[in-house]
């Protein structure tokens, strides 16, 4: 596969040249690029993904600008992708976090994408995962993927991502009951950044706290929700990965280091405990699943036509057909 | 499936540090359903090209109100054009005196917009000379 000679022509333009590579981009966030993305799906699988999430202000954009020099430091090509929402009223979008990301410029080994949700309410947008399979397939070592994670749905990076790191802030409302809710279940590393802030240690204590009241489980994505598989242990230790809190400060660059390392450390559980199969198989039977849904709708639809469809829904609406009738009748009028 | 969007890239190049105009035009553009990248302050014409470039924006839109406008336009449109760059328009707003005007479009800048600009106009322009395939 590797053998320079055999790579699809789009391989070949990506590797070679970021206009390529941006272009294509657009083109799949605008769903018109089936047959590349079939082109370049086997030419992926290198590079680790990493989710960085946390809400809004925790400080995600500045520590990512750290973590990309430190790779860069390593030797290690990095392409990062930062996902902004879209604003519900306009369809339209405005994409800040490149304002923190200055002192990469000038690197031929590090690009960096925005893009905005539209419309899709998991953090991440409906593209974005195949945005990340073009820029592990343009060969970058690393892929961050910046993400807005506010609330208890947004949790599709863990789905997108290896290393999933979920940034805490002290100050931002120590919101304990939202910390355990719905984000920390999915955090491979946690950080606490701003930590030159007051309030880090109640902030740390809480997250203690939190993480105490989990179990032993891995959290994977499966059938669009996160389910416990119990935990495989590590060849010789005992037990699962223990999701471990850092402090960081994204002004300075203080933290970064020991941060790298527990990505490090991650991925090489991933692969050693074989959590990493476990993870990309329920991720990617997901995601068949619900592309087979929404091509199997699309097809229903067409056969029995639209406008079927339309008085359908107005009979539910009129009572005359309850909502299960309605849809074992369209399914049974599709022959 | 999903509509196309037009992606704007809004910056200040230069050391000019007024930054409400181009605030107030993102957000409208926002407004208006398009995807604005904001880059911040201080960009330098390079940093705002290699940006256009990665994003794959369909317009840059520049901010000045420094006077530095005569150097700054001139540079970002020869690295444009260095980087293959040439269907991506560029707007320009903030002081430009109007003898400048007419110099500035001959090199190819396709819109500029003053102090006191309605934004609908601004937006109204980008539609027009955006052609989404
Ligand atoms: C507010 C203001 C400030 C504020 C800025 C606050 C901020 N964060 O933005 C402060 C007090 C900090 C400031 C400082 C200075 N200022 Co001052 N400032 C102004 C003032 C009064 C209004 C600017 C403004 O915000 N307008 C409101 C916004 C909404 O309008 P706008 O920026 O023009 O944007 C509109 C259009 O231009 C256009 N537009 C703007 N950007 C873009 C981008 C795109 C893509 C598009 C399509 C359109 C577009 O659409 C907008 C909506 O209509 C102007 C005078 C004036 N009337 O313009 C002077 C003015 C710009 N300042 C001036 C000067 C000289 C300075 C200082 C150097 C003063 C000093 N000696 O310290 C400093 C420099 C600061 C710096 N670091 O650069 C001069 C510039 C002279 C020149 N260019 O030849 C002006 C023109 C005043 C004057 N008549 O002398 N200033
Ligand atoms: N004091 C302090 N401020 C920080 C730190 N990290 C980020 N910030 C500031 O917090 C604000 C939000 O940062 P940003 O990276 O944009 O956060 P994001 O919204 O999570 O991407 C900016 O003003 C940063 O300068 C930190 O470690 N300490
Ligand atoms: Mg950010």
């Amino acid at each position: 596969m590797s053998d320079v000679a055999t790579l699809p022509p789009i391989v070949t333009a990506i590797r070679e040249s970021r206009r390529a590579l941006a272009r294509l981009l657009t083109r799949i966030e605008n769903h018109a690029a089936a047959s590349e993305l079939a082109a370049l799906y086997p030419f992926g699988g290198k590079a680790h993904l990493i989710g960085v999430t946390g809400a809004p202000g925790t400080g995600k954009s500045s520590l990512v600008n750290w973590m990309a020099k430190a790779y860069r430091a390593e030797g290690k090509t990095v392409s990062i992708l930062a996902v902004d929402p879209t604003s519900p009223f306009s369809g339209g979008a405005v994409l800040g976090d490149r304002i923190r990301m200055r002192d990469l410029h000038g690197d031929s080994g590090v690009f960096i994408r925005s893009m905005a949700t539209r419309g899709n309410l998991g953090g991440i947008a409906r593209t974005t995962k195949d945005m990340i399979r073009a820029l592990d397939a343009a060969g970058f070592d690393i892929v961050l993927i910046e993400t807005v994670g506010a609330g208890q749905s947004e949790v599709e990076i863990a789905s997108a991502a290896q290393t999933v790191i979920v940034v805490e802030a002290p100050g931002l409302g120590d919101d304990v009951q939202a910390i355990k809710a719905g984000i920390l279940e999915i955090a491979d590393i946690l950080v606490v950044n701003k930590a030159d802030n007051p309030g880090v240690e109640s902030t740390l204590r809480a997250l203690r706290a939190a993480l105490d009241l989990g179990h032993r489980v891995e959290r994977v994505m499966h059938h669009g929700k996160l389910m416990d598989v119990p935990a495989v242990p590590v060849i010789g230790e005992d037990s699962a990965w223990q999701t471990p809190i850092l402090q960081t400060i994204a002004t300075n660059g203080t933290g970064v280091s020991e941060l790298l390392t527990k990505i490090a450390e991650h991925r090489a559980y991933l692969q050693e405990s074989g959590v990493q199969r476990l993870r990309e198989r329920a991720s990617i039977s997901a995601e068949i699943e619900e592309r087979l849904r929404d091509l199997l709708l699309a097809r229903l639809i067409e056969r029995v036509g639209a406008a079927h469809v339309q008085a359908t829904i107005e009979r539910v609406l009129r009572r005359e057909i309850d909502p299960n009738s309605a849809a074992q009748a369209l399914l049974a009028d599709s022959g | 499936m999903a509509e196309r969007k037009i992606r704007v890239l809004v910056a200040k190049p230069g050391l000019d540090g007024h930054d409400r105009g181009a605030k107030v035009v993102a957000r409208a553009l926002r407004d208006a359903g398009m995807e604005v990248i904001y880059t911040g302050l201080r960009q330098t014409p390079e940093m705002i090209v290699e940006a256009a470039l990665q994003e794959d924006v369909d317009v840059i839109g520049l901010s000045i109100l420094s006077g530095a406008h005569m150097a700054l336009v001139p540079r970002i449109l020869e690295l444009m054009k260095a980087h293959d760059l040439n269907d991506v328009k560029v707007v320009l707003g903030g002081i430009i005196p109007d003898e400048d005007v007419p110099v500035l479009k001959q090199m190819g800048v396709s819109g500029i917009f003053g102090p006191g600009s309605d934004t609908q106009e601004i937006i109204e322009h980008i539609r027009k000379v955006v052609s989404l395939e």
